[in-house]
């Protein structure tokens, strides 16, 4: 099967194709279900190349596919090719198997949305971004997915676009990934000054050619790019707005697969990290920070889908310190097992909010575990998860990456433990508010007037009692909950799902060994155990009993750290001062002055010269005579000298 | 006996400037166009001089063309002479002054 790698491919793009031609006469469900299928389609495409690789016998399983040269000109030739190896497909995997999922928990969530078929139509092209951004073998052809993804990340942040505030969260996103964007392309500009390619396996075959000072630059511009993209310290606060977006998408995209492509990205080039270790320190910094910053944060968010989204960034901070230390391999393992319980929490939350008739306040819920059993056990699975309780997924991942930090950045390893001890704090927070107390959504308050747009908070007076979601949105809710619990068995090196075994030799010699001792590693995995239960306990029992806690939410972790206020101070108002300056001083001065000023030029000359138009005859002869003289006398006076 | 070609010239010139000065200085359109004519006769009469002078049939084969134009020139002059005598009596070309700027 590997020759139609091209499959995984092309068979999103057919079902986008079909959806933009035919969408809206396929209409609700059918539109959802074609979606769907393809999507199935590409996963099972996927299963077959994977399970050819796996018979491919070499110390690293790799097949490349040329499919046409994309940019041939001069030494530049960027070849539209693919590359399958145990990373990419890993990634190719997760991306279509989770991808299914919520496309089929979609077509029930977005029944008798306005805009159905579009919905999928983004859906659909986004994945096949995702898939071409995994699977390229140069940086070109990453790149065109990575803009893909940012591009569908837009429409579909502002899908409900009438609506101020998702029409400016999409530009927000929008903004945001253009500034990482610019840091890839500047990144690619380079390498191929230094190496005259763009193919992964030429750069890397090159690296001692470019210089350790060029590495490092490289790295620190695929760093912005890779900040931007997966919402680290400085560019985070996009994702927070992006939940704006429909449940589905926040789960897809924003944080199963789009948000980890920068993950991805510095998996791929690990050679290079391998190179500059100062660059890696700043991975592994920026990693830290940003888990735990987001974590603070997502401590006293309000919005069930806000506390999921910081969570997402924490996460993602993990899978940075992960590659900062070397352990690409622990990074992988958190990004697969985060894309389970992390899409099983979203979708959890999309099912409670889709209940609670677009309620998103965690203050107005409680006591849902009696009305939404289904969702609350499977909710339950990824909320312990996350909080990294043994012997769950999450449990195995983020040990994996505590270890390697202890022995890599034990300073770090400090900020990563208490990070987790944060994690399983808010978690446990939001269980509590939203399925435990006393039901606090039947109370009669008016908070502010709800509108009649798709997808708004109503929030005003008692909301009906919540229900069940439909079958077709607890599926997939089971099936993620079932990897979530059971994914940690690919930490267990001796088991056939062992993911060391199966990735390790794409990294090499460049993956980081800890060397740590098993008495080490199982103090290290007590910790983490501990920590997890401890504040999971705590959590609980601070949330269950009461919802108002103003002590613990302190406004400044309320307002995100104020990171926006300062990017409106430094970034925003100056730029909006030199609009204002350009449309009223440069604009009407300057720009219309010039054209103003050629208009009166014109006419002012004009009305100097019309005086000499008379309009009488004997005055043309005049002018005509006295010009015959002068040109005449002009010639003899030459005729005459010379 | 034979005259001088330099008197030829000289007529030229008197003719010539004869007919410039006519032309901007008399007020009748009919009178302006018969300056013209000597004018252009003027520039015949040199032609047909230097064409004897130096034996060159070039010049007098000129006068022709400037005899051909002239004829034109007052068929669409006189037609536009007549328009306006149409229009209003007793004109004279400082009246004609619509085409002041």
């Amino acid at each position: 099967m590997l020759h139609v790698t091209y499959l995984i491919i092309l068979l999103p793009l057919v079902g986008f194709t079909v959806q933009l031609l035919g969408g809206r006469r396929l209409g609700d469900p059918v539109a959802g279900w074609v979606a769907t299928s393809f999507i199935a389609a590409s996963f099972l495409v996927s299963i077959g190349v994977y399970l050819d690789l796996l018979m491919v016998q070499a110390p690293v399983r790799t097949y490349s596919q040329n499919l046409w040269t994309w940019i041939p000109v001069d030494r530049l030739q960027v070849h539209a090719s693919l590359f399958v190896d145990p990373l990419s497909m890993t990634m190719v995997l997760f991306v279509t198997g989770v991808s299914m999922l919520i496309h089929l928990y979609s077509v029930g969530y977005m029944k008798g949305d306005r805009d159905f078929s579009k919905f999928f139509l983004y859906m659909n092209l986004f994945v096949a971004s995702m898939l071409i951004l995994v699977l390229g073998s140069n940086m070109v052809v990453t790149y065109l997915g990575w803009e893909g993804v940012g591009a569908c990340s837009y429409w579909l942040v502002s899908f409900w676009f009438t609506r101020e505030s998702a029409a400016s969260a999409g530009k927000k996103a929008f903004v945001y990934n253009r500034i990482g964007d610019a840091g890839f392309l500047l990144a690619i500009f380079l390498t191929y000054d230094k190496v005259h390619s763009l193919e992964y396996s030429t750069v890397f075959a090159n690296i001692d050619k470019i210089g350790s000072a060029d590495v490092t630059a490289i790295c620190l511009l695929l760093l912005v790019g890779v900040v931007g993209k997966s919402a680290q310290i400085p560019l985070f606060p996009w994702l927070a707005d992006a939940m704006e977006g429909p449940t589905p998408v926040s789960a897809l995209i924003h944080a199963a697969t789009m948000v980890t492509a920068g993950v991805y990205l510095l998996c791929r080039v690990n050679p290079l990290l391998h190179a500059s270790p100062d660059a890696a320190l700043v991975v592994a910094i920026i990693g830290a920070a940003t888990a735990f910053v987001a974590a603070t944060i997502a401590c006293a968010q309000n919005d069930i889908k806000k506390v999921l989204a910081y969570s997402t960034v924490s996460q993602l901070g993990y899978m940075f310190l992960a590659i900062g230390c070397g352990a690409y391999e622990a990074a992988i393992f958190l990004m697969v097992a985060h894309a389970f319980f992390k899409g099983l929490l979203f979708l959890g939350s999309g099912s409670v909010i889709h209940g609670l008739h677009d309620e998103q306040d965690l203050k107005r819920m409680g006591n849902l575990r009696a009305y939404m059993p289904i969702t609350f056990i499977t909710f339950a699975v990824g909320w312990l998860a996350i909080a990294a309780v043994p012997p769950l997924s999450g449990f195995w991942a983020k040990g994996d990456v505590l270890e390697n930090t202890w022995a890599a950045h034990p300073a770090l390893w400090a900020v990563g433990v208490v990070t987790a001890g944060l994690t399983a704090y808010y978690m446990s927070r939001l269980t509590g508010l939203a399925f435990f107390g006393k039901d606090r959504w039947s109370a009669e308050v008016a908070i502010d007037a709800g509108d009649d747009l798709p997808g708004a908070h109503h929030s005003e007076g008692a909301i009906p009692e919540p229900h069940e979601s439909v079958w077709i949105m607890t599926v997939p809710l089971w099936i993620l909950a079932f990897f979530a619990a059971v994914a940690g068995v690919m930490a267990i090196s001796s088991s056939r799902f062992s993911l060391a075994s199966w990735i390790d030799p794409v990294f090499g010699a460049n993956l980081y060994n800890d060397h740590l001792s098993s008495a080490s590693v199982w103090a290290l995995a007590t910790i983490d155990g501990v920590v997890a239960v401890v504040f999971v306990a705590i959590g609980l029992r601070l949330w269950m009993t009461r919802a108002q806690r103003p002590a613990l939410e302190a406004a400044f972790l309320r307002g995100a750290w104020y990171i926006n206020e300062l990017y409106d101070a430094v970034f925003g108002r100056p730029s909006e001062r030199l609009a204002a300056f350009c449309a009223d001083v440069v604009d009407p001065k300057v720009i219309d002055g010039a054209v103003n000023g050629v208009a009166s030029a014109v006419r002012g000359s004009g009305a100097l010269v019309r005086r000499t138009q008379t309009g009488y005859v004997r005055n043309y002869v005049l002018g005509i005579v006295v010009g015959t003289v002068f040109v005449l006398g002009f010639m003899l006076t030459r005729l005459w000298w010379s | 006996m034979t005259i001088n070609a330099d008197w030829y010239l000289a007529l030229g010139v008197v003719l010539f400037s004869i007919g410039a000065f006519g032309v901007l200085i008399r007020r009748n359109v009919l009178v302006m166009f018969m300056c013209v004519e000597l004018m252009l006769n003027a520039a015949n009469l040199t032609f047909v001089t230097f064409a004897r002078v130096l034996h060159d049939i070039g010049g007098q084969v000129l006068v022709f063309f400037v005899l051909v134009v002239a004829a034109a020139e007052v068929v669409v002059g006189l037609g536009i002479v007549v328009a306006i005598f149409r229009r209003r009596a007793n004109a004279t070309a400082d009246d004609l002054h619509t085409m002041k700027g």
